[in-house]
């Protein structure tokens, strides 16, 4: 068969919305998309814990601690899972983690921003992690079978995020006029940030048509902010706060909202590395990964000595 | 020196009665580490009640390409499905 017959098949199939399995034929330009994107997606869920890990410490009680913990698990977990759907694709996890560190892969822009007042770990359950759902129920449906299948796992746990974060927003919007401004500040900070977490305009998002052709995404970058400001506006009324943005109002013959325009410039130089935690945020991951460095030396160590021991029992012992 | 984990393969049986059933893979230095790992990875929200962890080199998996062969011999052996065979109204508990 030439190639050319291969790809027909390849693409009949997402077209009859048969999954993609790890050792199906398919595209090179596909794996490498895919690749690119499920590791990117990694990296975000990585560092994406180190805003929320900056208030572990502090949080006001035990209840909170053992919530954010708790979800901080969690975004390490979702990271592990997409890591592994990724090495179906035959990507090294070494490799994947030096271009995280070296700077070659990106991730998410979101996590660059500090979180500054307890509220804005409210805000990142509700916002950031709304963002993620609302992107990631979409990926549920992903072409790719061992994708679509971690998606189905993280989406199961992010909805206790976001409901831990709005319920977190809701006890400082309602508490006192110091905890209720601290609410406000932190959506005046979070909203266009995580407007920005979609992606450019469909105009300025190259690849998007094919990824939205081999159904890697099934919704454009607009569409789903289109989503995200739908549900999430009537919810911050109901929290009494004030969405940082003069331009928006329901408009009854879309019947959606309309928004204002998104600061760009912003997006592109976060994106490019001068956001104000990336540079923290790659010396945080880099320092992790070398202070572990002993540690999986001696396990692997450890576990291949056990090894020896269980082929050669009586050598092992009069070595030892 | 310096060597990755080994990648192993995790099944989970989500409760007694069910068959173990694949859920992902994780990196681990030994089998012990493995199972340690799958709990925290895959078991955080009472997930499973078993845990088997297969080092990923140890998984002989078909061919996709085979797969017509592999599979062909099935397809047209319809008398190996009860639909194939009628059964007059009047008898029942069949
Ligand atoms: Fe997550
Ligand atoms: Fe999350």
């Amino acid at each position: 068969m030439t190639s050319l017959n291969f790809e027909a098949i390849f693409q009949s199939k997402i077209d009859d919305e048969v999954k993609i399995e790890p050792k199906d034929w398919m595209p090179d330009a596909y794996r490498k998309t895919l690749i690119r994107q499920i590791s990117q997606h990694a990296h975000s869920e990585i560092v994406g814990m180190l805003p929320e890990g900056n208030w572990i410490t502090r949080a006001p009680s035990l209840r909170r601690k053992l919530i954010l913990l708790a979800k901080v698990q969690d975004e390490a977990g979702h990271g592990l899972y997409l890591y592994s759907a990724a090495e179906t694709l035959g990507a090294d996890r070494d490799d994947l983690v030096q271009q995280l560190l070296t700077g070659k892969a990106k991730y998410s822009s979101i996590f660059n921003y500090p979180t500054l007042n307890w509220a804005d770990i409210g805000a990142i359950g509700w916002l950031v992690d709304g963002a993620a759902i609302t992107n990631q129920v979409m990926l549920t449906r992903t072409s790719y079978g061992p994708y679509a299948r971690a998606m189905v796992r993280i989406c199961k746990e992010e909805s206790f995020h976001q409901r831990q974060g709005y319920e977190l927003m809701m006890a400082m919007a309602f508490g006192s006029p110091e905890q209720k401004a601290m609410a406000q500040d932190s959506l005046n900070r979070w909203w266009w940030p995580a407007l920005m977490m979609f992606g450019p305009h469909d105009s300025d998002s190259p690849h998007s048509d094919q990824a939205l052709k081999w159904k890697i995404k099934r919704k454009s970058n607009d569409e789903l902010r289109q989503n995200f400001v739908d549900v999430t506006v009537p919810q911050a009324e109901y929290l009494g706060l004030t969405v940082p943005d003069p331009d928006l109002r329901w408009n009854e013959e879309r019947g959606h909202y309309d928004f204002g325009k998104i600061n760009w410039d912003e997006f592109w130089s976060v994106v490019k590395g001068n956001g104000p935690c990336n540079r923290q945020r790659i010396q945080a991951r880099t320092k992790a990964y070398e202070d572990g460095a002993w540690v999986r030396e001696a396990a692997m160590a450890h576990a291949e000595k056990k090894e020896q021991r269980k082929m050669q029992p009586e050598a092992a012992s009069k070595a030892a | 020196m310096k060597k990755e984990w080994p990648l192993w393969e995790i099944f989970i049986r989500s409760k007694s009665g069910l068959n173990h059933k694949h859920v992902g893979s994780l990196h681990a230095a030994d089998a012990e580490m493995a199972l340690e790992n799958a709990r925290d990875l895959y078991t955080r929200r009472n997930e499973g009640v078993s845990i088997w962890v297969v080092e990923s080199k140890h998984i002989t998996a078909s061919d996709p390409d085979d797969s017509d062969p592999l599979f062909e011999p099935a397809r047209d052996k319809v008398y190996r499905h009860p639909t194939f065979y009628t059964v007059p109204d009047e008898v029942s508990h069949m």
